[in-house]
C-alpha cells in the first residue's frame, strides 16, 4: 500500500511535468488571440480552484467566500501600483500575505462554526468586503481602478503586444498551486486535513490539532488565490469591486473542483480544463443573444454533473481502474 | 419588512429543518413568485392580494416537483453529500435565472428600472396605501397557520416524525418521499406568498432573488437552522437591524449591518439564536 502510494505520487509528478511542458509548447500552435485568452483563463481558474480545494476539498471547510481573497489580491496589487508605484510583482506577494493574514484572522472565529453556518459566514464576509470596497472612495469606490498601461515590461508585468507572458505566468501559477497541493497531500498537514474533514471530533481526540491545521489550510489557500487576483487585475488592466470580488468568483473557483473531484489532486485541473472553455464558448456562441441561454445550458450541466457524479469526473478514472484490477485478479 | 424577511426565510427553515438541505435556489423561487404575481396582474388584472393564494398554490406544485426531480437524487449521494446539495440547487438557481432572462426580459442589462418598475408602483396605488402593513399581517397569519399546521395536523406530525427518523416512519407506512415532497411544496408555497406580497413594492427582474436570498439565509441561520420560530424572530431582528443601519450608514451599506449582526450572533452562539441540535 505504502509502496503503491509512493509510486502513485511519483507518477502524478511525472504526468504533471509532461502536461506542463506540453502546455508551455501550446502557444507555438495556438496563434489565435481568442483561443489564447481561453487558455489563460483556464489555467488561472485551474490554479484558483486548486487553491480553493486545499481548504474546502482537503480540509472540508466549504468556503463560498474566496472571492474576498481574490479581490484583496487584485486591490492590493493595483492600489500599491497606482498609488505608490510599487511593482506588481511585490503587489501580488503582499496581496497574498495580506489575504493569508485576513484568512487567519477570520479563521479564528469562523472555524468554530460548522456546516451551513460556516458556508453562510464565508458568503457574508465576502459580501461585506464587496460592499466596503464599493463605498471606499480612495480605492475608486464602485468605479474601480484603471491601470495605466504604457509599455511592455516584465518589470511592471504588463504587456500589450502579446498575451504570451500572461499565459506563461498563469501556467506557472497553475503549476505552483498544483505542486503545493501535491506536496501538502503527503505532509503531516495533508493527513490532518483529511482527518479533520472526515470526523473533526475523532481527529481532535487522536491529537490532531484541528484548529491549527484549518488555519494552515486557510492561509495557503488565501495566499494563492490572492496572487491569482493580482494576476487577473494586471491582465484586465481594470478592476472594480463587482468584477473582482463578486460572488460569481467564489462559485467559479469552486465549480472546477466540484466538477473534477473535490479533495483530489487532479480534480480542479480536469474540471477547469472542461468547464472554463465550455463557459467561454457557450457565452460567446449562444450567450450572444443576451437572453440567458448560456446560463440555462450551464446550470443544467451543473445540476446533472453534481447529481450523476458526486465525486467528480476523477472518480470515473478510479472506477475504471478498480474494474481493471478486479478483472486482473480473477 | 422584517416580517416579510421572516416569511421568506421560514420556507427555507422548514426545508432545512425537515431534511438538512439548504435550498440555494430559494431566491429564485421568490423571483418566479414575483413574476407570477406580476403576470396575473398584467394579463388578468388580478390584484396581488387575491393572486397570492394562487401563486402560493403554484409554487407548492413547483417545490414538490423540484424535490422529486432534483433534491430526491441529491439526498441519495453518499460522498460529498453537502456539496452535491449545494451545487445541484445552485445549478437550478442558475437555470431559473437563465429561463427568466429568456422569457421575461430579452436584454439582460436593462433590467433594474425597466417597464416593470413603473407598473409595480401603479399596482401599489390601486392596491393599498400601506402594502407593507398588509404584508406584515399576511406574514403573521402565515406563521400562525404554519405553527398550527405543524403542531396540530396529522401531516404536520408526519413531517416531524420523518425528520426525526426517516427509517422508522417507513415501518409505520409513511412514504418518506411523499412527506418530503409535500414539505418542499409547503416551503415553496410560503416563499410564493412572500413573493406575491413583495411584487407590489419591489422591482422585478431575473436577478431579484439573489439580493433577498442571502438575507434569507442569514435570517434562518440567525434564528437557528431548523427552527420555525427562529426564522420568525430572525426576520424581525433583521428588519430592525436594517432600519437602524439605514439611519446610521449610507443606504448602499445598509446590508452590512445585517451581516455584521449575523456574524456577531453566530460567534456567540454558533447554532443561532433558537437553534437546537
Amino acid at each position: 500500500m505504502d509502496k503503491n502510494f509512493a509510486a502513485r505520487r511519483r507518477r502524478d509528478l511525472l504526468i504533471a511535468a509532461v502536461l506542463a511542458v506540453l502546455a508551455a509548447l501550446a502557444p507555438l500552435f495556438v496563434k489565435d488571440v481568442y483561443v489564447q485568452n481561453i487558455l489563460i483563463l483556464t489555467l488561472m481558474y485551474a490554479a484558483l480552484s486548486q487553491s480553493w480545494n486545499i481548504l474546502s476539498g482537503y480540509c472540508g471547510q466549504i468556503s463560498l467566500g474566496h472571492a474576498l481573497y481574490f479581490g484583496i489580491g487584485a486591490y492590493a496589487t493595483e492600489l500599491l501600483f497606482t498609488k505608490f508605484g510599487v511593482l506588481p510583482w511585490f503587489g501580488m506577494l503582499s496581496g497574498g500575505v495580506i489575504a493569508a493574514v485576513i484568512a487567519m484572522a477570520l479563521g479564528y472565529p469562523f472555524f468554530r462554526l460548522r456546516g451551513h453556518y460556516f458556508v453562510i459566514a464565508t458568503i457574508v464576509i465576502a459580501e461585506i468586503g464587496l460592499l466596503l470596497f464599493q463605498n471606499w472612495d480612495w480605492a475608486g469606490a464602485a468605479l474601480g481602478i484603471t491601470i495605466p498601461v504604457r509599455s511592455d515590461s516584465w518589470l511592471k508585468f504588463q504587456f500589450m503586444r502579446s498575451k504570451l507572458p500572461y499565459f506563461y505566468f498563469a501556467l506557472a501559477l497553475c503549476c505552483l498551486a498544483w505542486f503545493v497541493t501535491w506536496w501538502l497531500e503527503d505532509s503531516k498537514w495533508g493527513f490532518w486535513w483529511r482527518a479533520v474533514k472526515d470526523n473533526p471530533d475523532a481527529a481532535e481526540s487522536l491529537g490532531v490539532v484541528v484548529f491549527n491545521s484549518k488555519m494552515g489550510a486557510a492561509a495557503v489557500s488565501a495566499f494563492l488565490v490572492a496572487v491569482g487576483g493580482g494576476f487577473y487585475a494586471q491582465y484586465l488592466a481594470y478592476i472594480d469591486p463587482e468584477s473582482v470580488m463578486g460572488f460569481q468568483f467564489s462559485l467559479l473557483m469552486a465549480l472546477p473542483a466540484v466538477l473534477g473531484g473535490i479533495g483530489t489532486l487532479w480534480g480542479p485541473v480536469l474540471g477547469a480544463a472542461i468547464l472554463i472553455p465550455m463557459t467561454e464558448l457557450t457565452r460567446s456562441y449562444i450567450g450572444g443573444s443576451g437572453r440567458g441561454v448560456d446560463l440555462i445550458v450551464y446550470g443544467t450541466l451543473i445540476v446533472l454533473i453534481s447529481l450523476a457524479l458526486p465525486q467528480g469526473l476523477v472518480s470515473l478514472f478510479s472506477r475504471a481502474k478498480a474494474r481493471n484490477q478486479v478483472k486482473g485478479a480473477t | 419588512m422584517g416580517l416579510l424577511y421572516g416569511l421568506i426565510a421560514v420556507g427555507l427553515a422548514l426545508i432545512f429543518g425537515l431534511m438538512d438541505v439548504v435550498n440555494f435556489a430559494h431566491g429564485e423561487f421568490l423571483m418566479i413568485a414575483m413574476y407570477a404575481t406580476f403576470f396575473l396582474f398584467a394579463f388578468f388584472a388580478i390584484d396581488p392580494l387575491l393572486s397570492a393564494p394562487l401563486v402560493a398554490a403554484a409554487l407548492f406544485i413547483f417545490g414538490a416537483v423540484v424535490y422529486l426531480l432534483i433534491v430526491r437524487f441529491a439526498m441519495r449521494a453518499k460522498a460529498n453529500a453537502g456539496m452535491v446539495q449545494i451545487f445541484s440547487t445552485f445549478g437550478l438557481a442558475i437555470v431559473m435565472r437563465g429561463l427568466a432572462q429568456f422569457f421575461f426580459t430579452p436584454d439582460y442589462r436593462s433590467i433594474p428600472q425597466s417597464w416593470l418598475g413603473g407598473k409595480t408602483v401603479s399596482i401599489a396605488g390601486i392596491f393599498l396605501p400601506e402594502p407593507q402593513l398588509i404584508g406584515a399581517l399576511v406574514s403573521i397569519a402565515a406563521f400562525a397557520g404554519l405553527y398550527f399546521f405543524i403542531n396540530r395536523t396529522d401531516f404536520g406530525r408526519a413531517l416531524e416524525a420523518t425528520r426525526e427518523d426517516p427509517g422508522a416512519v417507513a415501518l409505520v407506512g409513511i412514504d418518506k418521499n411523499r412527506v418530503f415532497a409535500l414539505g418542499w411544496g409547503l416551503g415553496a408555497a410560503l416563499v410564493g406568498l412572500a413573493g406575491a406580497i413583495m411584487a407590489v413594492f419591489f422591482y422585478i427582474y431575473p436577478d431579484v432573488g439573489a439580493s433577498f436570498a442571502l438575507i434569507a439565509y442569514v435570517t434562518v441561520a440567525l434564528g437557528g437552522f431548523g427552527s420555525v420560530f427562529g426564522a420568525f424572530a430572525g426576520g424581525i431582528l433583521v428588519g430592525l437591524v436594517e432600519a437602524v443601519t439605514a439611519l446610521v450608514l449610507p443606504p448602499s451599506l445598509k446590508s452590512v449591518g445585517i451581516y455584521a449582526v449575523y456574524l456577531l450572533v453566530v460567534f456567540i452562539r454558533p447554532r443561532g439564536l433558537f437553534g437546537s441540535m
